[in-house]
């Protein structure tokens, strides 16, 4: 390729500019129009650093460039209108029905334009992606607490966004018109009605008159390729503006500290590598989008407010709030003074609400109970925040309670069992499910903190076992390597608050408040180890090392004595020993080139 | 560039409160970046082609996919309108697409990996706040721009100004009234009422019972022990989509079976509101109006699919399971002059799910 040709004109001319006389050229011309060059100065070479799960957020981001243009594709042969039509297209069971315009033009796009229902898929499946790339990222971004100083408000913005998604999903759930969708805007319907004082009306108003109208899928259309994406991508901007400003969080590991970024440049590495990614995102969800179905909405038809199909589902997103739905007892309407107060919708709705404003506003929380005005850079290990990580399971038990409850049918008719008896089960396990995860996940978190400080102090097992003199046998504990004996130690911690009265000599009840949550917080922590306690364990553990090693030498030796081979060699062949070295980028483990004789010169270009 | 190492000292003299947090006073101390380790490709410079030829193989791998993709475009129509081909266009299209993009992405992160150099840069980070100067020189601005409007001193334009900003969004936000009909559209006296709009179904006395959707008429005889039947009002049919054929059918679609007659628990009301054991409920659950679509014959229960509400047919469409909370409503029948099901009224309460003006 012109690798060639350039080396050549740099050989030429060494005052070249680089990448050629045209690039050069125009950059040029651009920077003496835009000052273009501060900003690849500053950006250029800005460092991130690597670790698996940073890649998370980045399949939100990517998968939402498939949405968007696949989408965009979309809306050139979508028709947004109720208008009553017949279809004629190639679809031999729907031919001649009478059914709405979106659904036609649905269907059409499925049936009659080439690839169309490949693009339509897309659209779909990156939907469900983005969705679950949000969500997970969340959950990687709360469980190492990369929320804290100064990223709270990153956070609410990346929950807005979440917030923002599911409203996209669901407003193109409801676009195509058919049977599903129209049951599901029923479900929206019932339940706004639900809303004391302004139900009813708000209802009338979104429908443009009774349901289902027929303005809906219009309107829904214009929130969603309008109104919505226009929010989620200028969210989307502030929210990686933010993250460069603030630089990304890292994992603690040596070398890598509150103060610093260790990482790669964004060029090359970086931009190669979240390119490449995006590709990958977008091919992924191409191939399931060629091979697995998603909605045929073909198979339930245009929406009749009469037919439905038992097991219906919605997608995966909408589950949870389904789920709630689902567990309400029944008999919850209260009438009083001639208004009908219906409990058994808002009081799912509620838990909802309160559910999703705590994940909203749990980093002002934590900052509360902490008190903790600095600034924090390094993403903790899940473990060494116990309460946090044991709050973030009792969250996800509950909300995959509530999203199990939204296949109560389908669990009750697969596994046979009873209706009733499921959601009975779902019902205790929504409130009991928390409590023992809490428990349990705060057990193992401190149980693994444990573990890590006695690695640190007293090596890892080597698995090798050595028969003392005496006849004791002991297994040989291996120091760890201080690079990655330095990945288990935490140095933070916390005291939880003593209240002291204040000038008035009174105590307020929100520091007795903060007090009790404080020692909720820290009651379990383990004090952290100090550089004489490593120091200590290392020179003791050294002594002992040296002794075993020197007794079995010795019993070695005389094991080859008595054999008579008194100079064969203690130890076999070393096997060569690959330390595992997670924070290198190269998927090439490097040990030492087998030295063979070269074949012949390299032929091909380089 | 003195100057800003000075401020840079300023700055880390700002200590932030730490809050609960302790500092140990002898904590283990960072052992610095490890050695560099050199991958293969760095080592062997035939590791080093090879990791090249593998990047190109995939680029030219994507091309192939991208060219295939094209073509399968073309070699794959929908022209003789079969689901086969439908299906061939998709997964030959998709799997090219897919190809050469997953060729290009794994290309791409490959060459970043094995080949760029993978050397450990470190950057300082700074403190997010700005410098002491800057916010300085910021609060400045904001009190010279006071000081220049008067907007802190002359209270009366600024409230008034708040005022109107605040009121002049309220003349938008009527605006969206008319996302509904008002009163007397479409020659419906009450089309801009939702409340009276859900209390009126097409039922009404003497209305025939049809079967849905081809709306012929039944016969008392015809409701055998045992079926069930799924039923609008005969005059639905006169309606078109244009004119509300989906929205009245929304609120009357109602299911109707027959038991024997001394299965019914009837209060003394309800006594001839079920013809010979046939019974007729409202199909629009009471829960957020989901059709009750599901009957089981055997325990004459109604379930609905989306929340799984359970009604007792038996016993006056009551709610025994699930989260709806009130029965079904019932629709009074009767037969006429021959012998076919009608309504012997409407319904007396509005169907569907409750709503706040309900009572």
């Amino acid at each position: 390729m012109s690798t060639s040709t350039l080396s050549k004109e740099d050989n030429k001319d060494t005052k070249a500019p680089l990448g050629g006389r045209f690039v050069g050229g125009a950059s040029n011309y651009i920077d003496e129009r835009t000052s273009l060059s501060g900003f690849v100065k500053e950006l250029g070479r800005k460092i991130f650093p690597d670790h698996w799960s940073f890649m998370l957020g980045e399949i939100a981001l990517w998968s939402f460039v498939v949405v968007f243009i696949s989408g965009s594709f979309l809306t050139f042969f979508f028709q947004p209108t109720m208008v009553e039509t017949h279809y004629t297209g190639a679809y031999a069971p729907m031919r001649g029905l009478e059914m709405s315009a979106a659904f036609e033009s649905a269907l059409r796009i499925s049936f009659d334009v080439r690839g169309g229902l490949l693009v339509r898929q897309i659209h779909h499946w990156a939907a469900l992606v983005f969705i679950a790339g949000i969500g997970i990222h969340m959950l990687r971004v709360f469980f190492t607490g990369a929320f804290r100083k100064p990223r709270e408000l990153n956070w609410v913005i990346g929950f807005v966004l979440f917030i923002l998604a599911l409203a996209e999903g669901f407003t193109g759930y409801s676009l195509p018109d058919d049977l599903l969708s129209g049951n599901g805007l029923r479900i929206i319907d019932g339940m706004i009605k639900g809303i004391p004082l302004i139900g009813t009306w708000t209802s009338f108003l979104i429908f443009g008159g009774e349901f289902p109208g027929t303005d809906i899928v219009g309107r829904l259309y214009s929130l969603h390729i309008l109104l919505l994406p226009l929010l989620l991508i200028a969210l989307l901007v502030l929210h990686l503006m933010l993250m460069i400003i603030n630089k990304h969080t890292q994992f603690a590991g040596p070398g890598r500290t509150n103060d610093n970024v260790v990482g790669y440049p964004m060029m090359p590495i970086y931009m190669t590598k979240m390119g490449g990614y995006l590709f990958l995102v977008f091919g992924t969800i191409v191939l399931i989008a060629s091979f697995f179905q998603i909605l045929p909405f073909w198979e339930y038809g245009p929406y009749d407010p009469s037919p439905i199909s038992a097991g219906t589902q919605p997608d995966w997103y909408i589950g949870f709030a389904d789920g709630a739905l689902r567990l309400a007892p029944p008999h919850l309407d209260i009438v009083f003074l001639d208004r009908t107060l219906s409990l058994g919708i808002l009081i799912p709705v509620a838990v909802l609400g309160l559910f999703i404003v705590v994940v909203a506003i749990y980093p002002f929380l934590e900052a509360w109970i902490t008190g903790d005005k600095r600034e924090h850079h390094l993403a903790q290990r899940p473990r060494n925040a116990a309460t946090r990580t044991a709050i973030g399971v009792a969250g996800v038990i509950f909300y995959a309670v509530l999203w199990a409850a939204a296949s109560s049918d389908l669990i009750a008719t697969h596994f046979m069992l009873t209706m009733e008896g499921v959601i009975h089960s779902l019902q205790a396990l929504l409130f009991l499910g928390p409590i023992i995860g809490y428990f349990v996940t705060k057990r193992i978190c401190i149980a693994l903190q444990r573990k890590d400080r006695e690695i640190v102090l007293h090596g890892y097992e080597s698995g090798r076992i050595v028969r003392l003199p005496g006849g004791e046998f002991i297994e040989v504990h291996q120091p760890v390597d201080q690079y990655d004996r330095w990945k288990l130690i935490d140095i933070d911690t916390y005291e939880p608050l003593v209240v002291r009265p204040n000038d008035k000599g009174r105590i307020p009840w929100t520091e007795n408040v903060r007090s009790s949550l404080s020692r909720w917080f820290f009651e379990d922590r383990l004090a952290p180890l100090t550089q004489a306690e490593v120091e200590a364990a290392d020179a003791h553990q050294h002594h002992v090392t040296a002794h075993t090693d020197e007794i079995e030498a010795e019993e070695i030796q005389g094991a080859h004595e008595r054999a008579g081979a008194a100079d064969a060699p203690l130890h076999p062949d070393a096997e060569t020993h690959v330390d595992e070295t997670p924070n290198t980028p190269s998927s090439v483990i490097a040990t030492d080139p087998v030295k063979k004789p070269r074949k012949k010169k390299s032929d091909d270009s380089e | 560039m003195a100057n800003d190492d000075d401020s840079q000292a300023l700055e880390r003299a700002y200590q932030p409160s730490p809050g609960l947090g302790v500092a140990v006073s002898d904590p283990v101390q960072n052992p610095g970046l490890p050695p560099h380790r050199e991958r293969m490709t760095d080592k062997d410079p035939k590791a080093e082609k090879h990791a090249a030829r593998t990047v190109y193989t995939l680029f030219y791998l994507s091309l192939a996919g991208s060219i295939w993709a094209v073509a399968a475009y073309m070699l794959f129509p929908i022209e003789d309108q079969s689901l086969l081909a439908i299906r061939y266009n998709n997964l030959f299209i998709g799997v090219g697409i897919a190809l050469a993009l997953l060729c290009l992405g794994i290309g791409a992160i490959h060459w970043s990996k094995a080949l760029m150099s993978d050397k450990e840069h470190v950057e300082m980070r700074h403190p997010t706040r700005g410098k002491d100067s800057t916010r300085e020189a910021a609060i400045q601005a904001f009190a010279d721009a006071n000081e220049e409007s008067g907007f802190g001193r002359r209270t009366m334009i600024r409230n008034s100004l708040l005022a109107a900003l605040v009121a002049s969004i309220i003349p938008g936000v009527t605006l969206f009234r008319g996302l509904a009909p008002h009163n007397n559209e479409g020659g419906n006296p009450i089309s801009g009422d939702p409340v009276a709009l859900l209390q009126q179904t097409m039922w009404e006395k003497g209305q025939r019972l049809v079967r849905d959707p081809d709306g012929t008429p039944i016969r008392a005889a015809d409701v055998t022990l045992g079926s069930a039947f799924h039923v609008i009002p005969e005059n639905l049919s006169t309606l078109s989509h244009a004119d509300g054929y989906l929205e009245e059918k929304a609120k009357a679609i109602v299911l109707m079976m027959r038991l024997r007659p001394e299965q019914l628990i009837e209060t003394e009301e309800r006594k001839d509101w079920s013809y010979d054991g046939i019974v007729a409920y409202s199909k629009v659950c009471t829960h957020v109006g989901c059709p009750v679509a599901l009957y089981e014959q055997q325990t004459h229960h109604l379930l609905c699919p989306c929340h799984q509400s359970q009604f007792d047919v038996t016993d006056q469409a009551k709610v025994i399971f699930g989260p709806a909370a009130r029965p079904l409503p019932q629709l009074p029948i009767t037969v006429d002059a021959e012998g076919y099901l009608v309504a012997r009224d409407g319904f007396n309460e509005p169907v569907g799910p409750s709503f706040w003006e309900r009572h």
